[in-house]
């Protein structure tokens, strides 16, 4: 039974109410640019992309054989081209398009705008009154798949604007590992990706959720995230950006309500080029013994504007601890970045809530005394630099790891 | 192996070495002595080619190379190889990491052997010197330069932070790398800067050299030194100069 007509006059009338409502951080967009509307049909499989398509989605983490994927889904510009699940997993999970989901449950009414709000700004308010698609994804309860669900958000064409909701349930006691792409098949492109994402985990359960963003010079990006972690639930963000973009603002928030619940987020962002760059992470800490972390690693080159966001919220009356990690390097004398770190106790007279955050060049010393082993200073450039964005990230696949590189390589001579 | 001629550095406004000229053969264990800023260090890092010692005038021959102007890491290509007092931290790169670079350009292999006989299996996914006790520090920088095989290993106080029990591990493994647990390796040769004299009970070195005031004075049977400078400390090398 689809979801109840009221309930979607409502959450429409409030995003009506906030269409023109700027945001609280971030340049402010003219969506109006962006009207062109594409529908595209369906593929047989990822192998039937076209060769930019193909190429763009590779470089995001995507399997375009499904190899070791519990399932796919692939959305192209606002048409949903591609949805499947692993036979493996029938009955564990199910994927499908936001569309479908919210006519077949009339439940999804307890997970759908619940936690973000449609009126939130004019970004939530451009998804909710023109949404095109986004992935639904439920893991049943006590199911762990041993491989990734993957999901490619991809834009094609000039001046689109893509407004996903993506809504992740993991149920009690289940694990789940998401790997999304975000990113573009023509690196001209104008336009707008806008990424509304719902992400419940249930008592005990457990997502890891790794999200590769590779954008272009023209393209700017408004993701709003919220995640709700139950008792003993624990939710792992990984994000990775290393590829020019217009800019992007994104804060997400994980909400511990649950006593025990855990959130660790880890940001790895390079900027390039003219980029301005808003990230951070909002944990709220409600539930008892609840845990947080926030580690970030910040790069910016060329004449780009990073700011890097951490706030730890504690609400709750009993026993909490949370740690934010923020470092960054500017490897040039045009770029900016702002670490702006933030511990808010609000009652909580049992809360530990701890920062470390830095901004410096790569030390010297570091350098030449890798070179006094017969390295090179190129070389010992890049193996700190790299070493400085290893996280350990895990899930992260090879050649994530050759891309992090090459992107090293490419700025290294002007890293000092 | 080495000839310094009329070496003059220094470190920023500080003129530190003023004129040493020293040299020594292959196969040579050399020890350095003298008080807290009298240029050792200086010594061993300009020989190394660190560019925040800054060479005013005097020349520096290494295996018969004028390397006076070359780079830090050609000097280490050359065969020259140190051991820091307090080498720094290097988070995220990971001690496994740095030997395998080191691995693949000196072609040394199999050194599982020697990362046990250090102690150090657990510490190789750990960032460099990240947390490491002064022991492991020693200890680490031992296996680096076990991997990178250098010709002259220049040693800045190996004893220095390291308890009694560790003082014999990292002689030990200063004798393993200079060959000398083996038959003599007649090409490998070290200076070694000391301010204990403990690595004397290890290392059967061949000469000392004390270094004063930016000069190199004495040269002698190091265990002489040592004990003129247990009785009289460095108060006569004012004399001799």
């Amino acid at each position: 039974m689809p979801i109840s007509k009221t309930y979607l006059s409502e959450i429409m009338a409030r995003a009506e109410k906030a269409k023109d409502k700027k945001a609280a951080m971030g340049p402010d967009i003219d969506l109006e640019r962006y009207t062109k509307h594409i529908e595209r049909g369906k593929i047989e499989s990822l192998e039937s992309l076209s060769h930019q398509a193909k190429e763009a989605a590779i470089l995001t983490g995507i399997s375009l054989e499904e190899e070791n994927r519990a399932g796919s889904y692939m959305q192209v510009d606002q048409s949903v081209v591609y949805e499947s699940l692993n036979k493996a997993y029938e009955g564990q999970l199910e994927i499908m398009n936001i569309t479908s989901a919210l006519e077949k449950y009339d439940w999804m009414e307890d997970y759908f705008w619940k936690s973000v709000p449609a009126d939130q700004d004019k970004y939530t308010a451009q998804a909710a009154l023109h949404m095109t698609h986004g992935y639904f994804i439920r893991i049943f309860p006590h199911q762990k798949p041993q491989y990734p669900v993957q999901s490619c958000l991809l834009v094609a064409e000039n001046n689109v604007s893509q407004n996903v909701h993506n809504i992740i349930i993991v149920e009690e006691g289940a694990e789940l590992q998401v790997i999304t792409g975000c990113t573009l098949s023509n690196t001209d492109a104008e336009g707008i990706h806008l990424g509304i994402s719902e992400f419940y985990v249930k008592k005990g359960g457990k997502l890891f959720f790794t999200m590769i963003h590779n954008w272009a010079d023209n393209f700017h990006v408004r993701p709003r995230t919220r995640v709700v972690v139950e008792e003993d639930g624990s939710f792992v963000s990984n994000y990775v950006l290393l590829k020019p973009v217009k800019s992007i603002q994104s804060f997400p928030v994980a909400h511990l309500k649950g006593d025990r619940a855990s959130a660790k987020f880890n940001t790895v962002v390079y900027g390039l080029k003219d980029s301005y760059i808003d990230l951070g992470s909002r944990i709220i800490l409600e539930g008892k013994d609840t845990r947080g972390e926030s580690v970030a690693r910040t790069i910016a080159a060329d004449e780009s504007t990073i700011y890097s966001r951490g706030d730890l919220v504690a609400k709750t009356k009993d026993y909490c601890l949370a740690h934010l990690d923020c470092r960054g390097i500017l490897f040039s004398s045009r770029a900016k970045i702002y670490a702006i770190p933030q511990l808010v106790s609000e009652g909580s007279v049992k809360a530990e809530l701890s920062h470390e955050a830095s901004i410096g060049p790569i030390a010297e010393e570091q350098v030449e005394y890798l070179m006094s082993r017969g390295i090179s200073r190129d070389d010992a450039v890049s193996v700190i630099t790299s070493g400085f964005l290893n996280l350990d990230i895990p899930y992260i696949p090879e050649f994530l790891d050759q891309s992090i590189k090459d992107v090293i390589k490419a700025t290294a001579e002007d890293a000092l | 192996m080495l000839k310094v001629e009329d070496l003059w550095v220094s470190v920023g406004d500080r003129k530190v070495l003023k004129g040493v000229s020293f040299s020594m053969n292959y196969g040579e264990i050399n020890m350095l002595f003298g008080p807290n800023g009298a240029g050792k260090t200086t010594f061993m890092m300009t020989l190394m080619g660190f560019p925040r010692y800054k060479i005013e005038q005097g020349r520096i021959y290494f295996k018969g190379e004028d390397v006076t102007s070359k780079d830090l890491y050609e000097r280490a290509r050359l065969g020259l190889g140190v051991s820091f007092q307090r080498p720094p931290t290097v988070r995220g790169v990971t001690l496994k990491k740095i030997v395998d670079i080191i691995s693949g350009r000196s072609g040394r292999e199999n050194i599982d052997a020697d990362i046990d006989r250090l102690n150090l299996s657990g510490h190789l996914e750990r960032g460099l010197n990240d947390g490491f006790s002064g022991g492991e520090m020693k200890r680490s920088e031992l296996l680096q330069l076990m991997v990178q095989r250098p010709d002259l290993v220049l040693i800045d106080e190996p004893e220095s932070g390291v308890d009694i029990e560790n003082i014999a591990l990292v002689g030990e493994a200063i004798n393993s790398l200079l060959g000398k647990d083996k038959v003599k390796d007649p090409k490998r040769s070290a200076i070694i800067i000391t301010h204990t004299g403990y690595i004397l009970d290890f290392v059967n070195a061949d000469k000392g050299y004390i270094i004063y005031d930016g000069n190199m004075l004495c040269r002698g049977n190091p265990r002489d030194i040592l004990s003129e400078i247990k009785k009289y400390g460095y108060r006569r090398c004012a004399e001799c100069r």
